[in-house]
């Protein structure tokens, strides 16, 4: 990440001095900054609501319910977090809102899991494999609904804006699949 | 098909609320008590997370903002095309990872140019749902718990997306070339 970051940074910069476009810097530096600000409080709102709303499925006994159905397949993804921890619910949470495109709760159930997964971290620094395999599960996950490429396509003219969904799912499908195998070879190798 | 997708769609969140209010309320859980509780909770972690997003979206905002990540696409043209990826769309490949708002842009700029119910519109629109952020989600995500060292994370991503990729292109060959 830090390396990414660097980069990213000292090559924008090279190359906003060597095509003169200098200003564009001190521009970038003033918006995005403030719309990182911008995008978090936006996502106070609805990251209160779902906490609120995993609390009272906590207290209700709904999330280790939850979990130990889960079981089988957290096992086989996530062995080192233990069952019925609440890691587990967070992340199947997060999973059904991806899949169903919520956007900004699935995110703050996302950030609910990692904070979960924390917790059983030894070395905080480092993430843990439970912690790659389930960003990388994240970043692939099956999206049903693809709604803002539909709202593109149709606003484009298309005859036939939701054709692509039976692509996208078989798509992404392939993807989670590779990412998951992926995620677990270098897990194994780097033991 | 796609309209039963459409429903569920619509129905997943009000009835993943209503699942846990009835559930919390037959329980006999002071519903109001936690959920404020929780929702406190949401407050911290937003403000955690700032500093990381600030770092995050001014790497990617210099990077399109001086045009640094049209000279990356061209530089890795060679590459993806010894992948029979098509080149219009090559653009939205790289900039898919990086940045949720600018391969938006790209995949608009990429629809009127070639029609969105071209061989490439389709191929686009296939990739853009199937594939990720990945530096963006990893950057809020590990921002948030301070995590340094991502191990394995970006390698398994990358290979995901590149499958991501690939099989777009695969299927809408299959399944929508008539």
């Amino acid at each position: 990440m830090n390396l990414i970051w660097f980069l990213m940074i000292s090559f924008g910069i090279v190359v906003a001095i060597i095509t003169g476009k200098t200003e564009i810097i001190n521009q970038v530096i003033i918006k995005d900054s403030q719309e990182a600000v911008i995008f978090a409080i936006g996502l106070t709102g609805i990251m209160a609501f779902w906490l609120g709303l995993m609390n009272i499925a906590k207290k209700s006994g709904l999330i280790n319910n939850l979990a130990s159905l889960m079981k089988p397949i957290t096992k086989l993804l996530f062995p080192d977090i233990p069952q019925n921890h609440p890691a587990i619910s967070a992340i199947m949470m997060n999973m059904v809102a991806n899949m169903f495109g919520a956007g900004n709760s699935a995110t703050a159930l996302g950030i609910k899991a990692m904070e979960e997964l924390q917790g059983l971290n030894k070395n905080k620094a480092v993430a843990t494999n439970a912690m790659c395999m389930f960003l990388v599960i994240n970043m692939s996950s099956i999206q049903l609904i693809p709604l803002t490429v539909l709202k593109v396509r149709a606003d484009t003219g298309s005859l036939m804006p939701t054709e692509i969904i039976s692509t996208t799912i078989l798509a992404t499908a392939v993807s989670t699949i590779v990412g998951v195998v992926v995620c677990k070879l270098l897990e194994v190798r780097r033991r | 098909m796609t309209k039963y997708i459409t429903y569920t769609s619509v129905f997943a969140i009000p009835i993943m609320i209503t699942i846990i209010l009835v559930h919390g309320y037959v329980k006999g859980v002071s519903m109001y008590d936690a959920f404020v509780e929780g929702a406190a909770e949401g407050f911290k972690t937003a403000i955690r997370i700032m500093p990381y997003l600030i770092a995050i979206f001014i790497a990617i905002g210099l990077m399109r903002g001086s045009g640094a990540i049209y000279y990356l696409v061209r530089g890795l043209r060679p590459i993806t095309s010894l992948l029979g990826i098509p080149g219009e769309i090559l653009p939205l490949a790289l900039m898919k990872p990086i940045s949720g708002s600018g391969s938006l842009a790209v995949l608009q700029d990429i629809l009127v140019h070639n029609g969105p119910d071209s061989f490439v519109g389709r191929v686009a629109s296939t990739m853009m749902g199937s594939s990720e952020t990945i530096f963006y989600t990893m950057a809020v995500y590990y921002g948030t718990i301070g995590i340094k060292k991502s191990r394995h994370t970006i390698p398994s991503a990358l290979v995901a997306h590149l499958a991501a990729i690939l099989a777009a292109v695969f299927f809408c060959k299959i399944l929508l070339s008539q």
